[in-house]
């Protein structure tokens, strides 16, 4: 009664009451993702912070380079108060040593620090991972090439490689993305062609072989999917990293110039003057360190909610 | 009877999981007599395992165990570790499923036989080194000198398995629990490890707990038998009782589930004939499959399938039986061609596969299909069922659109006993059955004209087994399959090919009918075979007298190895070119590869 007739009585089918849609793993993934109390939180405080980056001129009456020496080093100040600084004003996180707002210049900061540290982390998630999972998944003689051309690379010196670029294509705020982008996919390659070396000998991929699906299918299909889990957990590490990597640039005069600033610049800068006023540490560095705790939340939130055995 | 050395009272397992409380093993109570064997027999997730590891105390840590376990009077419930620990591995030890994860890789397998001895009874080394030969001596493993100092990885399954038992025998226990100990292994081997059980109860009086889901081994080996489900022993008593008059549905129902090499097509177990006009569809010429294997500084060829020949017609099973490392696995995908065969030609409906491109023969697919052996393992973790089913319709029928595979992906699950609304669940919420179930679905889907069931219904429970076979029955009969029915079990392979091959070490050694093949087999190997099968029927069993094999599998990178029955003509060198043995056909239909004279 079955065989051949399936395809024409697809549509009735379909009909029936009580239908259940098939879910892809993403969804079933986003679901799980928003059931989880400490990612949702992390996502809130990601996304405020993100909003005030972009808004940050309609928060504050300073502009981010408006120096004022009447106010050089105030202390934070939350109401009008003449005795703290002589020109009086409010500067809620204080101001630094050549008299400009922190609160703005953080904002500020944070659009330089949020956009490299996504953006570049993302760049070198796509290319490290597309790369990693073809060389593991082909394997053999493209394997042995596409390595050693990440070897060549790794043995390039990270300061000379971003000198190069900077010098061949002028200095530009999108270079800093390419170059810090350029650097950090190759760990990520390796770990990934790690992964899907251990993958491809799965019995599954095998199964889906055998059910005529191409390299490409299989790649995109199961192993990316099933090597995931390791590659969240290096993202998580990687958006700090390349958000310090932005701050030793800057520091070298490569990254961003005065007077623009990121958060990395702004924690070297208070670093040298913690001893008499804290603030200009402890407001950069709070920052960041809320920043870095939410992608963590949310990157264990996605390594579980991408596991489907974790339900 | 006298008092019984182990008592179990009363005792409850519980744990505590994400999903609340499991409730593995409840109030229950067993004793094991002096020189006694009992069985324990019950179906995956009966709870027979957790049983005796609470006993152990060695449950995982969310696991509590209450009651009472008494080892001659003496409490071990609750002791500390170091109580235990004197008990332990000395007057009570344990031998588990897979021979290889039992034993520490990087230690000598003397050093760990010894182990236990030096911790127990702090001999001095050159007395523990003698008493460690005496009981590799015991286990009957050969050259036990030289074996001492081998790692686990030289040994094999079976050796392995002995060394385990010898690490139980060691100190001189009373009382041995063996947890499903020759599941992992092949029926010849499992017959010898459990021939060696057997002596070591008749002579050394060690008692034992045998655990296992196979009614016909406990039949063979056990005195009394117990018979758990879900946590509780259901029926209980002498084994000849359980056997020929079962009192309880459930132990009807496993005895039943069995399938029988001795009681051939038991209530209409008879495999559909095959209609005497079918085509040859699939024809296998002279097939090879080497792999390169470095040995120090040389490479050699492993010869997996050596020189297979077949044919296959439209609707007709063929059975492939043989132990593991006889290159079944192999021949299977170099049919498929999922691994490339070194020599030999693949003919499907008159094509020869080896010649076709590979996009060509991606789309060829949607003719052979194959169901693996471990079902969990071969469906995507990360992908729902439904997707992994329809999976194949979306790479070899990409012009479906997607509520026309959504409706195949239903109305498939249905005909495979999955209910159509599970299809967004993911394989670890079923069971090994319903897994594979979702495999043959996936295989199927495409309706193909050759599925290739590579040990399809291995690893699942006997009863399980007896519906999956089924299954794959029936549908056969729906789509008018042919099919390739791998397997190392020759009574599962009774209920479902019309013929039936026996490899070993890449060669064909005997092909016939399925009646002829148990009625009237000729090869050597073939018999040790068929009489290594347990059969469920303790009279039978331990009535039978077994063939033996040739004892160890010889490595098969040493060419001697496949002139195993035909000594005669081998030429004693390793690396020598060494005759093939020729095929005889002894009656139509019936091939039997030269063999010397037993």
């Amino acid at each position: 009664m079955i065989a051949t007739g399936i395809s024409g009585e697809g549509a009735a089918l379909m009909v029936k009451a009580k239908d259940v849609r098939g879910r892809s793993l993403w969804v079933d993934a986003w679901h799980r993702l928003l059931r989880n109390r400490a990612a949702v939180v992390s996502i809130v405080i990601l996304g405020v912070i993100a909003l005030m980056a972009v808004f940050a001129p309609f928060l504050s009456q300073y502009g981010y380079s408006d120096t004022d020496y009447g106010a050089i080093s105030c202390a934070p100040s939350w109401w009008n108060d003449p005795g703290v600084c002589n020109a009086g004003g409010t500067h809620w996180f204080g101001t630094d040593n050549v008299g400009r707002d922190l609160f703005v210049r953080i904002l500020y900061g944070a659009r330089v620090s949020l956009s490299v540290g996504l953006a570049a982390t993302l760049v070198s998630l796509m290319i490290g991972v597309a790369y990693g999972a073809t060389a593991g998944y082909v394997g053999g003689r493209i394997d042995a090439v596409m390595m050693r051309f990440v070897d060549v690379l790794y043995s390039l010196p990270f300061i000379f490689f971003v000198i190069i670029l900077m010098v061949a294509f002028h200095r530009n705020f999108y270079l800093l993305f390419v170059a810090i982008g350029a650097v950090e996919w190759l760990t990520m390659a390796r770990i990934v062609r790690g992964q899907a070396l251990s993958i491809k000998e799965r019995e599954y991929i095998e199964a889906a072989r055998a059910a005529g699906v191409g390299t490409w299918g299989i790649i995109r299909r199961h192993v990316i999917p099933n090597l995931l889990g390791p590659v969240i957990v290096y993202v998580t590490l990687t958006i700090p990293a390349v958000i310090l990597a932005e701050s030793f640039l800057s520091f070298l005069g490569l990254g961003i110039q005065e007077p623009l600033t990121s958060w990395g610049v702004l924690i070297a800068d208070g670093k040298e003057q913690m001893e008499s006023y804290p603030w200009m540490l402890i407001f950069p560095c709070a920052f960041m360190a809320v920043t870095l705790f939410c992608f963590n939340f949310i990157g264990d939130g996605l390594r579980d909610a991408l596991d489907p055995k974790d339900r | 009877m006298a008092a019984p050395i182990f008592e179990i009272k009363d005792l409850d397992v519980h744990f505590a999981t994400p999903d609340g409380d499991v409730h593995a093993v409840k109030s229950l109570n067993l004793t094991v007599g002096e020189a006694e064997c009992l069985g324990v027999v019950g179906e995956s997730g009966s709870g027979k395992s957790q049983l005796f590891l609470a006993t152990m105390g060695l449950l995982a840590t969310n696991g509590r165990a209450t009651g009472s376990v008494r080892y001659r009077g003496e409490e071990m419930l609750g002791q500390p570790q170091r109580a235990l620990n004197r008990l332990r591995g000395s007057k009570i030890t344990m031998i588990f499923q897979d021979p290889l994860t039992s034993l520490t890789p990087h230690m000598t397998v003397g050093a760990q036989i010894m182990e236990s001895l030096r911790v127990h009874q702090r001999l001095p080394r050159d007395e523990a080194e003698k008493r460690v030969l005496e009981v590799l001596d015991l286990v009957r493993i050969p050259e036990g000198r030289r074996r001492m100092h081998q790692y686990p990885h030289e040994l094999s399954g079976g050796m392995r398995q002995r060394v385990m038992i010898a690490m139980g025998m060691v100190c001189g226990p009373d009382l041995l629990i063996a947890d499903e100990p020759t599941t992992a292994l092949d029926v010849t081997v499992q017959a010898e490890i459990l021939d060696i059980m057997r002596d070591l109860k008749a002579e050394l009086k060690t008692s034992i707990v045998l655990v296992s889901h196979d009614m016909g081994v406990i039949a063979g080996m056990a005195d009394r038998v117990a018979v758990m489900r879900g946590g509780e022993i259901v029926e209980h008593g002498p084994v000849e009782d359980i056997y020929y008059s079962p009192r309880h549905d459930y132990t009807r129902m496993l005895l039943d589930a069995m399938p029988r090499l001795d009681r051939p097509d038991a209530d209409g177990d008879a495999v559909a004939p095959l209609d005497p006009a079918a085509a040859t569809i699939l024809d296998v010429e002279d097939l090879h499959v080497g792999f390169p294997v470095t040995e120090g500084w040389s490479t050699k060829t492993l010869r997996a399938v050596d020189g297979v020949s077949f044919t296959l017609r439209e609707g007709e099973t063929l059975g492939i039986v043989g132990e593991s490392g006889c290159g079944k696995s192999s021949l299977a995908r170099a049919v498929l061609k999922l691994i490339p065969n070194t020599e030999g030609a693949v003919v499907w409906l008159g094509r020869d596969l080896g010649q076709v491109a590979s996009a060509e023969l991606r789309k060829l697919r949607k003719d052979f299909q194959i169901v693996f052996q471990d079902p969990l393992a071969s469906l995507d973790p990360r992908m729902t069922v439904g997707e992994s089913i329809a999976e194949p319709l979306r790479s070899l029928k990409p012009h479906l659109t997607r509520a026309e595979v959504t409706a195949q992906v239903r109305k498939m699950m249905d005909l495979v006993g999955l209910e159509p609304v599970w299809i967004n669940r993911y394989p670890h919420e079923f069971s090994g059955g319903q897994n594979q179930r979702v495999g043959i679905a996936r295989a199927m889907i495409v309706e193909p004209k050759l599925v290739i069931c590579d040990e399809a219904v291995s690893a699942l429970d006997a009863s399980i087994q007896a519906q999956i076979v089924d299954l794959i029955r029936e549908l056969q009969s729906e789509f008018n399959m042919s099919l390739i029915f791998i397997s190392h079990d020759l009574s599962v392979v009774r209920r479902i090919a019309h013929r039936v091959m026996v490899l070993y070490l890449g060669r064909v050694v005997e092909l016939a009918d399925r009646d002829t093949i148990y009625a009237d087999p000729r090869h050597p190997y073939t018999k040790a075979l068929i009489s290594a099968v347990p059969i469920p029927d303790p009279r039978l069993e331990r009535a039978k007298r077994r063939v033996r094999p040739t004892g160890e599998l010889p490595s098969p990178l040493d060419t001697r190895a496949s002139l195993i029955f035909l000594k005669s003509k081998a030429v004693d060198d390793p690396d020598a070119e060494q005759y093939r043995p020729k095929l005889i056909e002894v009656a139509p239909g019936h091939l039997v590869a030269e063999h010397d004279a037993a």
